[in-house]
């Protein structure tokens, strides 16, 4: 990957990642969690992961991210094979992640080299905050938080965009607002984007390929061949929506849910409670 | 006490005045004359006057008692080998700043307390910061610290003795001893309870090893090493006040144990006070660090 600063809109497309698993897997244990997973992106694309809580695709994302190493098979992003994170891949969480100590713009220019702050701002522009630079995220909306965090995926100028359930926690309305910023901004940016969702109207709202995962593995690719930007009266919009939901529907959720193993980041476990002095 | 408060302070009669707790007190011993209701000057002079009251309502009990405690030491009711009067003991803080006596203890003892403060918790935060961020470390000191945590500091005092013979570095040990504790185990907490969220985002942002240490894991300590800093702090006058007096040849404990030998219990009460106010003054510090340090947190910031 080429470092080059971010130029000022509207921005020069670059060419995404193409992306590719062949039988991805992962178990916890005794528990399989993806199963063989097989899943081809084109470059630029956007890819849209639908299915019930804890059928795997949050996992799926995970390991495209490279946070967790896959338990079999193999992941090629552009071309090459992959493992760990990548610099030009970067990651939204269903929560923002912002560090509270931080300004706005602190937060954006996370890892960005110093001559490079200046793109902070700029991206920070493009989401519309440009008034909240100096705010500490405490003082921001669920929504402005996650446009913080958008942005600060944005000014690496990823190759790969990896959203998962980013609006999940927002209110109906910001959601469409988020819905309208993220097309534009992928359609300026050229990225290719992968969305995990549990919201098929979402999915169809924003990506040109809707994959249904089941029980750990792929069960529905559709493509979805609507014109930009997508109107949810649409009765093709409404039609393919009721596709994928009576295939969702089909089966019974599973009773279990796979753990979120963040902390498996850490060294140690947690002490709790531990906050005696003397 | 009334259900509701007035709406406006003009609705108060003038002449009283509103007293948390005992509802509306008339204000006669503060009438004066020439002054009538009717008079714009009068009921500016009464609302002042309400005012002061009121703010020099905490006082009255410290103060009364104060004045009792002058009274009967006039009276020679009191002992002043018991118990010197008021005036006796800011007779005796100004002779003794005066002459600059004051500020070679106090300067003397701070050094003592910082230099104590400053080698035990350095070592406590780099400590905690080892055995919070490595595993290892966690298994190998933990819980040897935990278990020498337990011994008091000043059980310590006779072998200390035997050690360090009971010059400066005794004390220096002994303070130490006392505040690395707080730091190690808060620093170590603070660490241990940061968002591993925050941690795995910040890793898949390129963020590695002092990087990731200075601008996300201390931060996030921080509210935690401070609560430690606070405890350390305290327990730091507590333990410099045993090991002076303990033997010293200057400091604030040499100053009050002299002058036990010789009876001076305005210097002895001076010597208290002052710990006092340092003790104050540190607790101060902290606060002020963690209102500026600790300015993103809401649960901090200052109401503006």
């Amino acid at each position: 990957m080429t470092q080059t600063s971010i130029s000022p809109l509207p921005a020069a497309p670059s060419r995404g990642l193409a992306l590719r698993t062949e039988s991805l897997s992962k178990r916890y244990g005794a528990r399989t969690v993806l199963n063989n997973a097989q899943l081809e992106i084109q470059s630029g694309q956007f890819v849209a992961i639908v299915g019930r809580s804890g059928c795997g695709k949050s996992t799926l994302l995970r390991l495209v991210a490279g946070l967790e190493p896959a338990s079999g098979g193999r992941l090629y992003i552009g071309g090459a094979p992959s493992s760990g994170l990548r610099e030009d891949t970067r990651i939204m969480f269903q929560d923002p992640r912002l560090l509270p100590w931080k300004r706005v713009l602190d937060n954006v220019a996370l890892g960005l080299p110093p001559e490079q702050r200046a793109a902070a701002g700029r991206v920070l522009e493009q989401v519309g905050l440009a008034e909240r630079l100096q705010d500490w995220p405490a003082r921001l909306s669920g929504g402005q938080r996650q446009r913080v965090a958008l942005a600060r995926a944005l000014v690496h100028q990823p190759q790969l965009l990896l959203l998962d359930e980013p609006l999940g926690a927002l209110d109906a309305l910001t959601r469409i607002e988020m819905h309208g910023l993220i097309e534009n901004l992928w359609l300026r940016h050229g990225f290719t984007a992968l969305l995990v969702t549990h919201d098929v109207q979402e999915a169809l709202a924003l990506a040109d390929r809707v994959v249904l995962v089941e029980d750990g593995a792929i069960a529905l690719d559709v493509a979805v061949d609507l014109p930009r930007p997508r109107h949810r009266g649409d009765p093709r919009f409404a039609a393919l929506e009721e596709h994928i939901l009576n295939r969702v529907l089909q089966r019974p959720p599973r009773e279990d849910t796979p753990p979120q193993p963040t902390a498996s980041d850490w060294p140690g476990t947690p002490a709790h409670g531990l906050r005696w002095a003397i | 006490m009334r259900a509701s408060h007035p709406p406006q302070d003009t609705l108060l009669p003038a002449d009283t005045v509103e007293v948390p707790g005992f509802g509306l007190l008339p204000l006669a011993p503060f009438a004066l004359p020439g002054f009538g209701q009717g008079s714009v000057l009068g009921g500016w002079l009464v609302r002042a006057l309400r005012q002061l009251l009121l703010a020099l309502l905490p006082w009255l009990l410290p103060l009364t008692l104060l004045g009792l405690w002058q009274l009967s030491s006039a009276m020679g009711w009191l002992s002043s080998r018991v118990l010197p009067a008021p005036l006796d003991v800011a007779a005796a803080a100004w002779r003794l700043s005066a002459s600059g006596e004051l500020w070679v203890h106090v300067k003397v003892s701070s050094a003592r307390a910082l230099t104590g403060l400053a080698i035990g918790g350095g070592m406590g935060l780099l400590l905690g910061l080892l055995t919070g961020s490595l595993r290892l470390f966690e298994t190998l000191l933990d819980s040897t610290v935990q278990m020498v945590r337990n011994i008091p500091a000043l059980a310590m005092i006779p072998l200390v003795i035997l050690w360090f013979g009971i010059d400066e570095s005794a004390k220096l040990f002994l303070i130490a001893v006392s505040v690395f504790f707080p730091i190690y185990l808060n620093t170590f907490h603070g660490i241990r309870s940061v968002d591993p969220g925050l941690i795995e985002m910040a890793r898949s942002y390129g963020l590695r090893g002092w990087q990731l240490h200075r601008q996300v894991i201390l931060p996030g300590a921080l509210s935690s090493i401070l609560v430690g800093l606070r405890f350390s702090l305290g327990l730091m006058w507590v333990i410099l006040i045993v090991a002076e007096t303990i033997s010293a040849q200057a400091g604030i404990g040499y100053l009050t144990m002299n002058a036990r030998e010789f009876l001076q219990t305005d210097v002895v009460l001076v010597g208290i006070l002052l710990y006092a106010a340092l003790g104050k003054l540190a607790d101060w510090l902290a606060r002020t660090l963690e209102r500026s340090w600790l300015r993103w947190h809401p649960g901090y910031q200052a109401a503006h």
